[in-house]
């Protein structure tokens, strides 16, 4: 297999949220041991919840906050602060609202252009301009979009400036953050199609940020769910969604609802809601919800073990191994 | 006699740059216990609709329709009086936001024996019962001190609760949900779509369900109307709407979906809904249409019969099909 072209181990990355007057701050593990690779041309989705942490990797991936503990790697050098300036034109995101992560007073060709200006100084303006032009061609848009202002596009359009604009340093790895929600569907398959395009030619490597678990299924070469800040269940697309492991992947895959109707129907209810990040429970953290849960699992935390379809389980669904 | 029954409603908004037409001669009827969906992209005018049944849309708006009736009651003629006697009573919605919806200054309890206050002229002690028998029936765990908790204290999962529990607080007739799960994570979907099945059965109410997800649409839902552009392109029953959609819009959005992908790329829409600048004069889906001919460019279809889902379109689909089954 090739290389792959970042990785993170024991990721942690802890908030301190003060607790008011005369009470003790407490601490908040947004993300908790958390281990991945990004391979070129591969597809790594993380689903969950909201409040599973999912926001937070994509800020230490993109080196916007700094991990608390554990280690991330690209190309094989260990990110740091100090050698964050020289590393982060590799790592470039697209955010979820197309309306918001656009200046509205900045026309397309100063978006697409503003990064270079930043970061390649040397560069002369005809060839800035030359290569926002070319990149509005990659991305499917038309010349004459350049001298635009975003509140003239449609939000597929303006999802694909977003790209465009990430894709102007030639990163390599592009941390995608529900880059297709804020969409209609008609324009989302769209967009879609695009990313999947630009990954083959580009050969880019994809942290695809999703709670949609059908638009997961159709990008995703590996999958990593969420709970809590902790991966409970890691593995390639197909094992995942064909015969999830842990009792809350299987849980969320089972209520996402199907565009089958007539078809078999088998919702697992989970009971109540995520409790709060402040007070994960000791053991398991699924523990309070899950509906095969025993006096082991509130004790002690499972761990996620180091095989390619693994759930941080002990008594996990469809055959899984034990934690 | 149908519920709710809309005949050619029309809405306009005024806006700077001249009347832009949001919902375009829609035909709509809604039955007493009976769950109808109402799909569109955004802009298709799914919820201007149901707003201008609920009488909620601003001064800009111009409603015009030939008939709108509400349980024997014209919608059209009634003064704003008798209007707010039957909304909240015997209309209700809930709105997608829980969080904006909820009015912050207040306790969710105070907001919900509003209405039983203002409808039912409930007494307090009559109020208090009624309400933590409301917060029970939606699943809020530990009613009584709930009622006294703000919104802000509360998830979004439980605030839509709040928000359905108060809309069923006078036992409605009609409930009208807008994207009432949108802003929810997927599980606590679940629960929420469960609870409204289930209070349609309980209470016999009509539920009108406004959404874009097609999942949504597929579990939950008995009829399906699909918007587009303001018009009502297509309606059928569930099961023939997934297997044989007679516009080629709602084949089209069905083929985009990504579950239902086949290959790496998805079958894709090509072009944008419409503006107010740029609607067609024919078939609004005729720009963006694979099967559009002159005619279509030219020619606004008028609706087919019921067997053919009441679609607007010269050359409807799963036709043959049909005929040979």
């Amino acid at each position: 297999m090739t290389k792959p072209v970042m990785t993170a181990t024991a990721l942690e990355r802890h908030y301190d949220v003060s607790g008011g007057w005369l009470r003790a701050s407490r601490t908040l593990k947004a993300v908790a041991g958390l281990d991945f690779a990004l391979y070129p041309g591969k597809t790594l989705a993380v689903v969950g919840e909201s409040g599973c942490g999912k926001s937070t990797l994509a800020r230490m991936v993109t080196m916007i906050e700094e991990p608390t503990a554990g280690q991330l790697t690209l190309d094989g050098e260990e990110l740091v602060p100090d050698n964050w300036a020289s590393h982060r034109e590799a790592v470039q995101i697209v955010f979820q609202d197309p309306y918001g992560s656009l200046n509205p007073r900045q026309r397309i060709g100063a978006i697409l252009e503003e990064p270079l200006k930043i970061n390649r100084k040397s560069m002369s303006k005809e060839e800035r301009q030359k290569k926002a032009r070319d990149m509005l061609a990659l991305v499917g848009l038309r010349p004459e979009h350049y001298d635009r202002y975003p509140h003239m596009f449609s939000g597929g359009q303006r999802q694909r400036i977003a790209i465009a604009r990430a894709l102007m340093l030639d990163p390599k790895v592009l941390v995608l953050d529900e880059p297709v929600s804020a969409l209609d569907l008609s324009i989302q398959s769209s967009v879609l199609n695009l990313l999947v395009d630009l990954q083959e030619r580009l050969q880019l490597a994809y942290l695809f940020i999703s709670h949609d678990l059908s638009v997961v299924r159709h990008v995703a070469d590996e999958v990593i769910v969420m709970y809590l800040g902790r991966a409970v269940e890691k593995g390639s697309r197909d094992a995942v969604f064909s015969a999830p492991y842990h009792p809350y992947a299987k849980a969320l895959l089972s209520a996402t609802p199907k565009a089958d109707p007539g078809g078999a129907k088998e919702r697992i209810k989970l009971q109540g809601e995520l409790p709060s990040p402040l007070s994960i429970p000791d053991g398991c953290p699924f523990a309070p919800r899950c509906w095969k849960v025993q006096d082991k699992c509130r004790a002690e935390r499972p761990v996620l073990p180091d095989l390619p379809h693994a759930a941080a389980c002990f008594f996990p669904e469809n055959g899984g191994e034990p934690a | 006699m149908a519920l709710l029954r809309i005949r050619n409603l029309s809405v306009e908004f005024a806006t700077a740059t001249g009347q832009f037409r949001a919902v375009d001669g829609v035909d709509q009827d809604v039955n007493e216990s009976e769950i109808l969906a109402i799909v569109g992209e955004s802009g298709s005018g799914k919820s201007v609709s149901m707003l201008a049944v609920m009488g909620l849309l601003p001064w800009t708006a111009t409603v015009t329709a030939d008939e709108m009736t509400f349980d024997g009651q014209d919608l059209l003629k009634i003064d704003p009086a008798a209007r707010r006697k039957i909304i909240g009573k015997d209309m209700a919605m809930i709105f997608q936001e829980p969080m904006s919806s909820l009015n912050p200054c207040f306790t969710v309890g105070w907001q919900i024996r509003e209405a039983l206050r203002k409808h039912l002229k409930m007494g307090r002690q009559e109020r208090q019962t009624r309400a933590i028998e409301l917060f029970e029936q939606v699943g809020i765990p530990d009613p009584e001190k709930r009622l006294s908790a703000f919104p802000h204290q509360m998830s979004g999962g439980m605030n839509q609760r709040v928000m359905i529990a108060m809309a069923i607080a006078c036992k409605p007739k009609l409930l009208i949900a807008d994207e009432p799960t949108t802003a929810l994570d997927v599980t606590i979907q679940a629960q929420i779509l469960d609870l409204l099945a289930k209070l349609r059965d309980e209470n016999g109410m009509g539920l009108v369900l406004i959404t874009h997800d097609m999942g949504v649409v597929a579990e939950t839902a008995e009829r399906v109307s699909v918007q587009y552009a303001g018009q009502k392109i297509e309606e059928q029953p569930v099961m023939p709407l997934f297997r044989t959609p007679h516009h080629p819009y709602t084949s089209a959005l069905l083929d985009a979906l990504p579950e239902r992908a086949t290959e790496k790329r998805l079958p894709t829409i090509p072009g944008v809904v419409p503006g107010q600048f740029d609607r067609p004069a024919g078939c609004l889906f005729s720009p963006r249409c694979k099967f559009a001919t002159d005619k279509c460019r030219t020619d606004p279809p008028p609706p087919l019969g019921p067997d053919l889902g009441y679609a607007r379109c010269f050359y409807p689909l799963n036709v043959d099909e049909r005929v040979a089954s």
